[in-house]
Formats: structure tokens, C-alpha cells, sequence
């Protein structure tokens, strides 16, 4: 196990009760951080969940049909260590 | 242990001004929301939002008229160019706007938005196309492009048997009162910004009184489409998207 450090510039408020699991966040998002679950919500649908990594773009918010995200940008970058798998 | 967050702005509105509510009960993957996301702060941008009257068409995005903040009236099958029309010369300092979607206006009323459009009226006509009758359980539509599959035509649009699209924008852009049509899209957040800008210029057409203005957004109908949600915006890129093509088909304003 080994660790890396990820700039972080933003984050997401997901409401995932909201969820109804299109999954048309993933590939919006640009720096490739919002996976979806393996876990369900009360409907039943998987829902996005988000890695450290967010720019705070908003185009997960752009795309969502159902108005789940609420995107924040951070007054100043932070640095977070992640941990990965080799 | 709470971890505590660094200070920080939002960006955007989880819920644009306009709308009560995110609930909603159309299917997942549509892109009917996401349009009237870009219709409703497009409203509030350009500070229209108390003096805006909708007219609404019938379809799924119907159900948003109980969610609206805006003033709206509901009219019949395709009858909304003309509502807009009757709304706009007895109220000429609202913005007045339909909400309609393919089958509503290209099947139900084509001529109501044909004869709006060439009188001039100086309305704005918002454009839900996705291909399907949506609402009443996805049947081809005018403006389903030839190979499509849909609930009437299980092998795809035949023109020997259904006949030929209806490229509605192309149409109406032909016609000497419209003053702005463009065909935008929410098949990715570059498209949504795109179809905002396209959106804010069709109703600029409306405050400055140029004429008539319509803005068609292609959406997703995965349910109608037999397209798992994911591929939605793919296949419409694929389909709809080579016939219905996005840009600014006519314009009196600056690019």
C-alpha cells in the first residue's frame, strides 16, 4: 500500500435519497472523482459517491435531471493524502 | 470525530430559484429536468422572474407545472403558440415562453407554431425534443429520425412505411418572422452550457422585441429509447444528433 497527495479544490453535497441512479454524473465529471455505489438508497438505486479530488466544476450539478448535487469551490486549495494500491 | 471543512462558496444552486421542489416523477436519465434547469435560471438571470408567463404543452415535463414559480397557463395538445400568442398581445411587458415538447408541438399543433412563427409573434418557444411521445409510453414521433427504434416502430423508422423526420428548426428558420432559432442539447455539461447561452439569446430576441424566437433542446428518453440511462446522451449524439443538428440556425443577433 502506498500513498499519494490529491489537490483538492472543491467539494459535493449529494443527496442521495434523490438518487434515481442514471449515472449521467460519472462521465460528466471531469476530474474523474464520483463513483457510483455498491450500496443502495431507500429506492433502491446505487447512488454517486465522491473520491478526494473534486475541482468544484459543477458539472455534475449541470447534468443531474433529478437535483442532487449542491458543488462548492474552496476558498483555497488543500492537500490531502490518498491512499493506493500498487 | 467531525472533520471540519475548509471555508468555501457554492457554486450554482442545487435547486434553481424557480422551482419548489427536485421531486419529480419522470424516469431516470431524462433530460427534461435539465433543460428546464437552463429555462429557469435563464428566467432569473435575466431578472424575469416575476414578470414571466409560461404556457405549457402536454408531456412529461407537464408534471413540473406544479413546481414552477412562474406564472403559467396550461393549454391543449400543440394549442401553445397560439396561447403564447393571446397571452403576449394582451400582457406585452411579460416575457411569455411555451414549454412543449416534440410530439406536442411538431405532431399535436405544427401548424399553431408555424403561423406563430411567421406572423412574428414576439413569444419564445422552448422545445423539448427527444423522439418519442414520451408521456404516453415512448410511440414515434414527427421528428423520430429515420432507424429509430421506438415503441411503434420496433425495426426502426421506415421511410417507405413512417415516412420522413420533420427537422422542426430547420423549418421554422425559414420562415421571414422568426427572428432567433437554435438547437441546443443535455447530452453534456459543454452542451448545457452551449444551450444556455442559446437560451439567454432567445429570450433577449423577446425583451428586444425582434420577433419570434424558438430554442429546441434535445433531451434523453432512455425509457423510450431501449437505452440503458448511461448510453442516453451517446445515443442521442448517434441518432437524433446527426439529423437535428446543435447550433444557431438563425440569429439577427451579434454570434
Amino acid at each position: 500500500m502506498t500513498s499519494h497527495m490529491v489537490t483538492v479544490r472543491g467539494t459535493v453535497h449529494i443527496d442521495t435519497e434523490g438518487c434515481k441512479g442514471c449515472e449521467l454524473c460519472i462521465p460528466a465529471c471531469r476530474p474523474a472523482v464520483l463513483v457510483m455505489s455498491t450500496d443502495v438508497n431507500d429506492t433502491g438505486y446505487r447512488y454517486p459517491e465522491l473520491l478526494p479530488g473534486c475541482t468544484g466544476c459543477r458539472a455534475c450539478l449541470d447534468v443531474c435531471p433529478d437535483f442532487c448535487f449542491e458543488v462548492f469551490k474552496y476558498e483555497h486549495p488543500v492537500e490531502v493524502q490518498v491512499e493506493s494500491a500498487r | 470525530m467531525t472533520v471540519e471543512e475548509p471555508a468555501m462558496h457554492p457554486v450554482g444552486d442545487k435547486l434553481p430559484s424557480l422551482l419548489q421542489s427536485g421531486e419529480h416523477d419522470l424516469c431516470p436519465g431524462c433530460g427534461e429536468p435539465v433543460a428546464i434547469r437552463i429555462l429557469l435560471e435563464t428566467l432569473a438571470e435575466l431578472g424575469l422572474s416575476t414578470s414571466t408567463i409560461g404556457v405549457v404543452g402536454i408531456g412529461c415535463y407537464t408534471a413540473f407545472a406544479r413546481t414552477l414559480d412562474v406564472d403559467l397557463v396550461q393549454a391543449l395538445h400543440g394549442r401553445a403558440p397560439s396561447v403564447a400568442t393571446g397571452v403576449k398581445r394582451m400582457q406585452p411587458t411579460k416575457a411569455v415562453f411555451t414549454l412543449q415538447g416534440d410530439g406536442d408541438m411538431v405532431n399535436e399543433g405544427l401548424q399553431e407554431v408555424l403561423h406563430t412563427a411567421a406572423r412574428g409573434e414576439n413569444v419564445t418557444c422552448v422545445l423539448l425534443n427527444n423522439g418519442v411521445f414520451g408521456e404516453t409510453g415512448g410511440h414515434m414521433t414527427a421528428t423520430s429520425v429515420l432507424g429509430q427504434r421506438t415503441k411503434t416502430s420496433l425495426d426502426g423508422r421506415d421511410p417507405d412505411y413512417h415516412g420522413y423526420p420533420i427537422v422542426i428548426g430547420d423549418l421554422l428558420a425559414q420562415l421571414d418572422g422568426a427572428a432567433y432559432i437554435a438547437r441546443g442539447s443535455v447530452q453534456n455539461a459543454g452542451a448545457v452550457a452551449r444551450t444556455k447561452r442559446m437560451m439567454h439569446k432567445a429570450f433577449e430576441t423577446q425583451l428586444a422585441g425582434e420577433g419570434f424566437s424558438m430554442i429546441e433542446v434535445l433531451t434523453m428518453c432512455p425509457t423510450g429509447w431501449f437505452v440503458p440511462t448511461a448510453e442516453g446522451p451517446g445515443y442521442m449524439g448517434e441518432t437524433l444528433g446527426q439529423v437535428h443538428v446543435m447550433g444557431e440556425l438563425k440569429t439577427r443577433r451579434p454570434k
